[in-house]
């Protein structure tokens, strides 16, 4: 039986590591539900996370670094937008190309910059996003229960991270009680009946792409200003790609995707937990089989155990006016 | 008409200028990097660092090629061959294959390889004793632990990394046989050298469970670590190159490993005319190995520490002290 500590030690974990996953599956949620399919959500978190850790290097300040990582995680998003909605490109093209654009724009910018590698400078604790104790934090603690978990779980985060469920519920409201939130669901569901109102498309998908790159840009923030503390070649590691799967596990619907993206960092969490402890039965588990335990799991969650998830009836078609 | 008299013109002009080019080969030295890259502060740097000492020492320039995947290995080997670089040390265990199959392409070309074997005559080889190095800072980990609980973290698992794990433990246990070690490795591949995220949830995961040092092996991944332990206000052990100064006060102590002058060594050897072709084996008492210990951590380690360690360090010198290696039969006894 693993002590409280353990437990606990997980979860925050888990918690730590679902956090771009959050920004980014709501970022994917956004323009999906307005009609834009975004494979490009990789690239915009690494565009995010190398403008952030080099704006923060430069000014020593994280929140201009998260400014940063927000502008040019919009401007991948307008990219996106222009090609697809105004220009009504392919969906899947247009993402990937951010994605590559990214990946190389990242390197060689960071070459030409700061000449190591693609690293930007390591970032003193000033430039960073760091830890917010909760007021009473270490008061509480001796209740048992309630005490370590308000204090190891609940507080002690980065702000990011409180921004991040904050997110979850402000996009649930905004999604299903504002006039905006019932136009975006409808204009990804039927644009034709959202032209007829006399509501423009265009206007609309641009507002989605754009609140799309926003919460992209804080998931690259997180990555290299409060988790780490520079940017590293390809850092996103594909966690662009799994906050997708996140979104579609999740259904498109806030809440069930933020259990989603908690169940992934909690994968990840306790593949570093279970390395090298012998299970019973099973005896010692080998690196390989705990680090495809995630991945493993994504699968069997993708292949329809529970139920079938149902995009969007418009997502990645371009709209024009009168085809439909 | 024109164009068919101006083509043997052509060769024969391209043919001179590269008999010319060839009477003046001049040393030129290459140098190609694992994946982690130039500016792992770890590594791969010590390697920079050797060629640099080199080139301020004799004045010739070198090449250097950062691999982004694994099939560029052979490319820019056989890149490098080909435009007359001569020697080429290539760095890190995974070279191995790729070099294997291009230094028999090329014969008349000096290779060298860290942390590999080639068995050709054209290629030298260097390994560490890595043990030993792992024993001394284990050593210096159980003594400032107070949890009596010290980590690591590995990069790639490979029984190279594993043979650091294996004798940090045997240190650890050298001085508190009562100590417990949590072992991480942060991936199976080559991805594994270069996740300082990664590195640091690990080096958080062994915080949480009661560790209070972290050792790493894991090149560029490892800056992670020793980040985390800064946050967490523990300790941090670098590796490969002197990571003392990165976080002054957070980092006990690294283990030196000397790539840097095993470069600088090829390099001169090869300028000389000579090239020694065969395995060479460097540990504390070729000078290879060590441990660090400068103005930035003077303050962590302890008069009786640091006698202690001497001791030991002499004893693996002398042979009063065998450091498991776990390589000889892939098993760690502890």
């Amino acid at each position: 039986m693993p002590s409280l500590e353990i437990v606990l030690s997980v979860l925050d974990s888990s918690v730590r590591l679902a956090v771009p996953l959050v920004f980014a599956a709501l970022a994917g949620l956004y323009s999906e539900r307005s009609g834009v399919v975004d494979i490009g959500l990789e690239g915009k978190m690494l565009a995010a996370a190398f403008a952030a850790a080099a704006a923060a290097g430069v000014t020593q300040s994280a929140w201009l670094g998260l400014c940063a990582g927000v502008a040019a995680s919009c401007a991948l998003a307008l990219v996106h937008g222009f090609a697809c909605i105004t220009h009504k490109g392919d969906h899947i093209v247009s993402g990937m190309a951010v994605n590559i654009l990214a990946f190389g724009l990242t390197v060689i910018l960071g070459v030409a910059w700061f000449a190591q590698g693609g690293r930007t400078p390591f970032l003193g604790s000033e430039a960073r996003f760091g830890a917010l104790v909760f007021p009473g934090a270490d008061a509480v603690a001796p209740l048992p229960l309630l005490g370590p978990v308000y204090r190891e779980l609940l507080s002690g985060h980065n702000i990011l991270v409180y921004l991040a469920f904050a997110c979850v519920g402000a996009t649930a409201w905004a999604l299903y009680r504002t006039r905006f939130g019932l136009r975006l669901r409808a204009v990804g569901e039927n644009p034709a009946a959202v032209d007829t109102a006399g509501i423009s498309v265009a206007f609309l998908r641009y507002r989605a792409v754009l609140i799309c790159g926003i919460l992209c840009g804080f998931a690259g923030a997180y990555l290299s200003t409060a988790q780490g503390a520079a940017f590293i070649s390809g850092m996103t590691a594909g966690k662009g790609f799994i906050a997708l799967a996140a979104m579609i596990f999740g259904k498109w619907r806030p809440w069930p995707v933020l259990s989603a993206c908690l169940l992934f960092g909690f994968f990840e969490a306790s593949a570093a937990h279970i390395q090298g402890v012998s299970l019973p039965l099973v005896g010692a588990v080998p690196v390989q089989a705990v680090q495809a335990l995630p991945y493993l799991f994504t699968v069997v969650i993708l292949a329809g155990f529970f139920g079938a998830a149902v995009a969007p009836r418009a997502a990645g078609k371009p709209y024009t006016r009168g085809e439909h | 008409m024109k164009l068919r008299k101006l083509f043997p013109a052509l060769t024969l002009t391209l043919a001179a200028l590269l008999a010319a080019g060839a009477q003046a080969a001049e040393f030129k030295p290459g140098l190609i990097y694992d994946l982690g890259g130039r500016f792992d502060k770890s590594f791969n740097e010590a390697a920079l660092n050797g060629a640099q000492d080199f080139e301020k020492d004799h004045g010739v320039r070198f090449r250097d090629f950062e691999v982004n995947n694994d099939s560029q290995r052979e490319q820019a080997m056989r890149n490098f061959a080909r435009r007359g670089f001569n020697p080429i040390v290539t760095i890190g265990f995974s070279q191995t294959t790729a070099l294997e199959k291009v230094a028999k392409e090329f014969p008349d070309t000096w290779f060298g390889i860290i942390d590999g074997v080639v068995d050709l005559p054209n290629v030298q080889s260097v390994l560490f004793r890595e043990e030993e190095g792992s024993f001394l800072v284990g050593m210096l980990a159980a003594m400032a632990s107070e949890t009596g609980t010290v980590g690591f973290v590995g990069g790639m698992d490979i029984p190279l990394i594993r043979r650091f794990a294996c004798g940090y433990k045997q240190g650890v246990l050298h001085v508190d046989p009562g100590a417990r070690v949590l072992e991480n490795m942060t991936g199976t591949t080559g991805a594994a050298w270069n996740d300082p995220l990664k590195g640091g949830e690990l080096a958080q995961s062994q915080f949480d469970r009661g560790a209070d040092v972290v050792f790493h092996a894991a090149g560029a991944t490892g800056l992670g670590v020793l980040q985390a332990a800064k946050d967490n206000g523990k300790l941090g052990i670098g590796v490969d190159s002197n990571q003392n100064h990165l976080h002054p006060g957070s980092v006990l102590t690294s283990m030196l490993k000397g790539v840097d002058r095993a470069v600088y060594r090829m390099y001169e050897e090869a300028q000389g005319g000579g090239w020694t072709s065969g395995v060479t084996v460097l540990g504390i008492k070729e000078g290879g190995i060590d441990w660090a210990l400068d103005e930035h951590n003077r303050a962590l380690i302890t008069a009786a520490m640091e006698s202690a360690v001497t001791k030991a360090r002499t004893g693996i010198i002398n042979g009063d002290i065998a450091v498991h290696d776990y390589m000889k039969e892939n098993t760690c006894p502890w």
